[in-house]
């Protein structure tokens, strides 16, 4: 599995007080894990910091809310990796996010 | 500072939006019932309220860099320290900076002074949302003129 799920693993462990070993890359943040809106706030604080972007909440949250998206596609861990290595790889080529 | 109606800053001395930061002053009121109860025979400002403080200040200045187009909402107060009394008739003085500015949130740091003397600090995390009701947008309007808001500051498209 990525790093970048490892480091979105223990951001959330350390952020929500959630055991480390209870997190999976199948668990799905709210569903799973009880994640609510406030602390998703402050796990996007805590990657956006650890990844230097700024993940899109709002417009993931509007696709999801258009019936565009499912919210598996964003806030499953092993599916938000994959989102924020994209990220990542949009800041790195300089393109923005 | 009016106490009454939760106004907690008086004005605005500086607006910086290149660097996300803001200073700005209130004057902690001589009297008030307040401090008849906290506490008789010393009377101090409640931390609660310097945290408000100081969450109203960058209120200010997420304003500014949002150029009154959403409404900063208090979400989350980390790290709140109280680190020296504030008594009545004091001037705080409280800076605020922008953290950081995520998607639909914003992270700010405060740090109020009488004098030189770091009295509170606070990590304070918005949620930023289009104002809910044109009233409410209105009255943000005529306060930002009652605490000196400098609107020739905000960055026009």
């Amino acid at each position: 599995m990525s790093s970048t799920y490892d480091q979105i693993a223990n951001i959330i462990a350390e952020t929500c007080d959630i055991p480390r070993d209870t997190i999976k890359p199948e668990s799905h943040a709210i569903d799973d894990l009880g994640i609510d809106s406030l602390d998703f706030l402050d796990i996007a604080f805590a990657i956006d910091k650890a990844f230097g972007i700024k993940m899109p909440l709002e417009k993931w949250t509007q696709e999801v809310n258009d019936g565009k998206a499912t919210t598996e596609q964003y806030f499953v861990l092993k599916n938000l990796a994959d989102r924020i290595d994209e990220l990542v790889a949009a800041k790195n080529a300089g393109t923005g996010a | 500072m009016d106490l009454d109606y939760f106004k907690l800053i008086d004005r605005i001395v500086d607006l910086n939006l290149g660097e996300r930061t803001i200073v700005v002053e209130a004057q902690i009121p001589e009297k008030h019932t307040i401090f008849e109860g906290h506490f008789p025979g010393f009377p101090i400002m409640p931390g609660v309220l310097l945290t408000e403080a100081m969450a109203q200040s960058s209120g200010w200045l997420l304003l500014g860099v949002l150029k009154f187009e959403r409404m900063p909402f208090l979400a989350i107060v980390k790290e709140a320290k109280m680190r020296g009394f504030v008594s009545p008739g004091q001037l705080l003085t409280i800076e605020a900076k922008v953290e950081h500015e995520g998607s639909g949130f914003a992270v700010t740091k405060a740090k109020g002074r009488v004098g030189k003397e770091l009295k509170c600090s606070a990590e304070i995390t918005f949620g930023l949302a289009p104002f809910p009701d044109p009233a409410f947008r209105v009255h943000m309007d005529a306060m930002a003129t009652k605490v000196g808001f400098p609107l020739q500051a905000l960055p026009h498209d």
